[in-house]
Formats: structure tokens, sequence, C-alpha cells
């Protein structure tokens, strides 16, 4: 690239193209029950992001999709409502998708915290299941709107992380790693012997109602029935596509830029003015607060929260899907996620040995493409735009 | 600050400034005035104490003694944050640039206190935010084309690809873009070729014209570019101030040419 400025505003196209090619292939994995055919299509994919690598034909996508995001990312909007229509009175298929959607959130809110300022945190399965035991607490013994009640989760999740905000701010590095695994610890100890919040055994979540209707009852429109899973698939995409506005908003702001400068060099950063502990708190409580949410969100979905349902070993596969995806961008966190979650959903035969898999895959990626499967791309302001 | 000061206060003063670490003194008792508007050489030899004097001036330490006065302002102690604000800006010794950024967002670092901060305004209020964009994109590109016009049509590039000269002008660009009163250099040479430290000092010389209210002080140890570029030296060994002058005034003195030479 010579001259960034002057060259080609990239075209719609083949971003166009790559996103009804993976619609279509996310309905047909979908879609396959037998075993043999999903291990095909699997390998088909592998083949297929290789070859097209070789061809060179994945510059053009990211170049799309770097200067006409907006477009892009309705249309990718429009690609999960197909899938969801497609699979409409499926419930499993439809949680799955639920689920990809509110994991994408709360690595969305790690992105935030990892990805731009830097501060590991290895408890987000626990600020996800603060969220869940908020919603328990409050659908079962309030009367607050359930929506308010996704809010309200998120920022007692954000207030919670806030207790770790000073080992956090006065340790750096694997130290501050190591005292969000002591949190995450500490918590799920708490957890398992606090009689109030259910103990080891849990809490039953009640399902959302909003204005007095159920989203825990199918729907009906003519003669077509609908999952009951497809409301919480319409909200679920509503906070997805907030964070992802948010963090959008953010990374292209002097704030993202600030997150970027006291991540890379913190004494440069306090030479130019830089509050360092004030951005490091913002982008802590931003993130939690997001994973918070989608928390709050998810256990109204399951109906259930139990201290074993959000351990270590689940932090560690939202940071999985970051390193995946790759740090710091949006799109690679929503492709890494439909990988991490939906494989092993459909490939029955690799349960056992996922998380054995998942450790292959980040150290596969952290060997050979460092940055992730998307890396993150120079910051543009405004994409698209021209001095 | 209200009131005015006169043109015979000194721009940054420090007095008896003293810094130990461990049994080493790398600043001791030393006595140094920055007049406005003038570029000073600090010289001499390598643990002279001279990247200390930056450091504690620009509060990355703490002096264990003695007193920093800025544009009639005490700042001994201060934070690193309020020392840039009151208008002290400067370079690293080995580069501190963020390498995966482009050249836009380092300049940008450099222009911190200058920026909307705000949540809201960061993060809803996007077109005033464009504005302003706009306006520092501008700034940003007019004062990088004083160093470099090729590097003006590439402010969306990362620094990580761009050659060291290039990466010094940058840094001194993220320096300058908030209009600093001081300009501290540290070594500005270091690792370029005799024809790019030239460069570089043209360059410095045209910010100099440019800007007529920045004082710059400058360690090196190219005697070359302190004989072509200063107003002043002061000569700095074992943490104090052993002479001061004009450069051939200094790099005459006997006292210098021991420290330097290491005759008894």
């Amino acid at each position: 690239m010579i001259a960034g400025e002057q060259h080609a505003k990239g075209a719609l196209l083949p971003g166009v193209v790559a996103v009804a090619l993976t619609t279509a292939y996310l309905i047909a994995l979908l879609a396959v029950e037998k075993q043999p055919l999903i291990i095909g299509l699997l390998a088909l994919a592998i083949a297929a992001v290789l070859a097209a690598n070789w061809l060179g034909w994945l510059a053009p996508v990211s170049r799309s999709f770097a200067d006409r995001e907006e477009p892009l990312a309705g249309l990718a909007i429009a690609a999960a409502f197909a899938v969801a229509v497609f699979f409409h009175d499926d419930h499993f298929v439809l949680l799955l998708v639920c689920t990809v959607l509110l994991y994408t959130v709360a690595t969305l809110g790690l992105n935030i915290q990892f990805g731009y300022a830097g501060v590991l945190n290895f408890a987000g399965a626990s600020f996800f299941g603060i969220g869940a035991y908020t919603s328990a607490v409050f659908n079962a013994h309030t009367a607050v709107p359930h929506l308010l009640v996704l809010l309200i989760g998120g920022l007692i999740a954000a207030l919670i992380g806030s207790l770790l905000l000073l080992p956090v701010l006065r340790t750096r590095g694997h130290y501050a790693a190591l005292v969000t695994i002591a949190f995450a610890l500490l918590l799920k100890t708490f957890l398992e012997v606090n009689d109030v919040l259910g103990g080891p055994q849990g809490l039953q979540v009640k399902g959302m109602k909003i204005f007095g209707w159920s989203f825990n009852d199918n729907i009906e429109i003519g003669k077509i029935s609908l999952s009951f899973y497809w409301s919480y698939f319409v909200v679920s995409m509503l906070l997805l596509i907030g964070a992802f506005i948010l963090v959008r908003r953010l990374e292209r702001s002097w704030i993202g830029l600030n997150l970027d400068a006291l991540r890379l060099d913190e004494t440069a950063a306090n030479c130019f003015g830089l509050d360092v502990a004030r951005w490091k708190i913002t982008a802590f409580t931003l993130g939690n607060f997001l994973i918070g949410m989608a928390g709050a969100l998810f256990g109204m979905i399951g109906g259930f929260v139990a201290p074993n349902n959000y351990t270590f070993a689940d932090s560690l596969l939202l940071v999985s899907i970051l390193l995946l995806g790759g740090i710091g961008n949006p799109w690679g966190l929503v492709v890494a996620t439909v990988i991490v979650v939906v494989v092993p959903e459909k490939l029955q035969t690799i349960q056992e040995y996922r998380f054995l898999l998942y450790a292959l895959l980040v150290i596969m990626v952290l060997l050979f493409r460092p940055e992730g499967l998307l890396p993150r791309p120079v910051r543009r302001y405004f994409p698209g735009w021209r001095p | 600050m209200t009131t005015t000061m006169t043109a015979s206060t000194p721009l940054l003063e420090a007095r008896g400034l003293t810094r130990k670490f461990g049994g080493v003194v790398a600043l001791d008792r030393l006595d140094l005035a920055i007049e406005r508007n003038e570029i000073l050489g600090l010289i001499g030899p390598n643990g002279s104490g001279k990247t200390t004097f930056f450091n504690v001036a620009t509060g990355i330490y703490r002096a264990d003694a003695g007193h920093i006065t800025f544009d009639g302002v005490e700042t001994t102690g201060a934070t690193s944050r309020a020392i840039y604000r009151a208008g002290v800006s400067r370079t690293f010794q080995r580069s501190r640039l963020s390498l995966p950024l482009s050249i836009f967002d380092n300049v940008m670092i450099g222009n911190h206190k200058r920026l909307n901060q705000g949540l809201w305004f960061n993060l809803v209020r996007r077109r005033a935010f464009k504005r302003e964009f706009e306006t520092n994109y501008h700034a940003a590109r007019t004062l990088i084309e004083v160093f470099e016009p090729q590097l003006a049509g590439r402010m969306f590039e990362p620094v990580a690809g761009l050659p060291m000269i290039d990466r010094r002008r940058i840094e001194i660009c993220r320096a300058l873009i908030s209009q600093p009163k001081l300009l501290l250099l540290d070594e500005p040479s270091a690792g370029m070729t005799h024809e790019e430290t030239t460069a570089l000092m043209d360059d410095i010389l045209q910010i100099r014209t440019l800007n007529k209210n920045l004082a710059i002080v400058i360690v090196e140890h190219e005697m070359g570019v302190i004989e072509r570029i200063t107003d002043r030296c002061a000569v700095l060994n074992f943490g104090r101030k052993i002479a001061e002058g004009p450069y051939r005034q200094v790099a005459a003195d006997r006292q210098v040419q021991e420290a330097y030479l290491g005759v008894a």
C-alpha cells in the first residue's frame, strides 16, 4: 500500500458475498445431524478458508469490512435473523444462537478490558454469573421490569468488579491477572456456602416478561409456531447491537486512543498527561457492565443459575475466544464465538474433549497467527473518511 | 497563573536538586536555569545525570532534595501529568512510540490535554467529535509536513514500518503538538547516521523559527550538533554542574576536558 490516504475505497461486494456464504454455511451446519456429515462440513470450511487465503480473496473482504462497515453490519444482522427464521421452531438451535450472541457481548466486554486497556480479566465467567444471580434474585423477589433487571445485572457486576480495582491498579501484568483468578475462586466458594443464594444447588431464574407478555410461551402467528426462544433471540440481538456500537465508538474515539496508549507504554502515557488509573477504571467497569448484562439475560434464558455454571474454565473459554478472534477486533470476536460455541455442540463426539481442543486451537493460533483469525486493523476514526 | 512573568525569570529553575539511587548520587545539589526561548545543550559523560535530570524535571522520579520551579510555579514533586499540563514535553532516549498505532494516533497521544476526554462527548456526540478530529488531523498534518512532507500522506499507517529517523520525527511531533513552552530532547540522534542527524537538527531549527516561545533542552553526545544548534551549554559530571556558557567557551574549559577525557 503506497500512500495510505489515496487508496480506493473498498468495494461492498466482497463483504456481501462473504456474509452470504457464511450464513448459508451456518444454516447447513446447524441443520445437519449426522456426525460424518458435520465432520465433512467442518473440513470443508477449513479447506475453503485456507484456499481463499491462498488465492488472496480474504484481503478484499477485510477491506470491504473496513470501509463499508455500516451496510455490512446491517447485512450481518439480517443474516442472523435469516438463521433464526430458518430454525423458527427449533429450540435447540435458537438457544445455541442466543448463547453465541450473549457470549459475544461478554467477550466484547473483555475486549475493552484486555484488548484495549491491557487489563487481563480471568474472572469473566464470574461477572457473567453475577449478572445471572442478579436476574434470579430480582425476578423472584421484586417487581422490577425485566429489561431494567438486565441493566441492574450489568451495574452490579460493575460494582462488585470495583472491589477489584485497587489490587488491579496496584499490580501490573501477570499479577493483576492473578488477582482476578483469586477473585473467581473466592466468589465460587462464597456462592457455594451461601444458602441465601441457593448454595451449590443454585437458584431458579424466572423467565423474562415484558408488559405482561411472558417470553417462556411459544409464539403463534397464524399457522406458524415460533419457539419461545425467538423473543430471547430478539432481545439478545438488540443487546449485541448496542454493545457492538458502544465498543466501536469507544475504539474510534480519544478514549480508545487513551486505552491503547496506556496498554502499550504506561510511562509515556503518563508523560503526556494521561490519567492511567482513571482510564483503567473506565475500561474495567465498562467491560464488567457488558459482561454482567449478558449474564443477566443468559440467566433468564437458561432459567437456572448455580456456582458450577460459571467456573474458572468458563472464564478461560471467554479469554480463548478473545485470543482466537483477534484481540481488539469485534468482528473477529463474532467469528470466534461462533466457532467456540457451535462446533462442540454439533460435534457430539468431541464434547468430552472440548477443552483439550480449545487449548490446541489457542496454541495453534498463538504459534501461527498470533494476532488472531481477524487481526485488528489500524484505527480509523471514521471509516472511509478522506481529508 | 495570573501574574505575567518578567523576562528575567528563568523558564525552569532547579535549585539544589538531588536524586540518589541507593548509594549512587545521580544528581548532586544541581543548580540549573533554563531561560525562555533558548536552546540549551546538556552535556556530560555517561552517567553524569542528564537523563535523571529530565526524569526528575518531568516527574517520573521524585527529587530527594531541592526545588524546581517552572514558569514561576513550584513543580517539585508534581506528577508527570501536571508537569505536562503546565507545558513541558519530552522525547525519550530509547524511542517510546506506540508501534502498532498509526502516525496520527501517536501524535495525538501528545495532544491529550487539548482533546475533549469526556465519555459523553466521545461516545454520543459523534458530530462534535468529528469536528474536533478534523481540526486535529489538520494540525497534526501541518506539523508533520514541517519535518517530512512524505509522512503527511501516510497518517494512518502504523509507526512500526517506519525507519528510525521518521520515528524520531514523529516523537518530536508528539512532543510539539500541544505547543509546550519547554521541549526536552533526550539524545535525538541516537541510532541515526550522521546525515540523518543533520537533517533532524535542521528540522528542529525550523521549528524554532516557527515557534519563538519555545525553549529547548537537548541532551546530545554529538558535539557537532551541540555546537551548531545550541545558544548555551551546561556540563554535568557526577550529577553536578561543572561548567556553563557558550559551547566554545565550555569546550575549552579544563575541568570539562578532564571529565570527558579522564585526564587526572
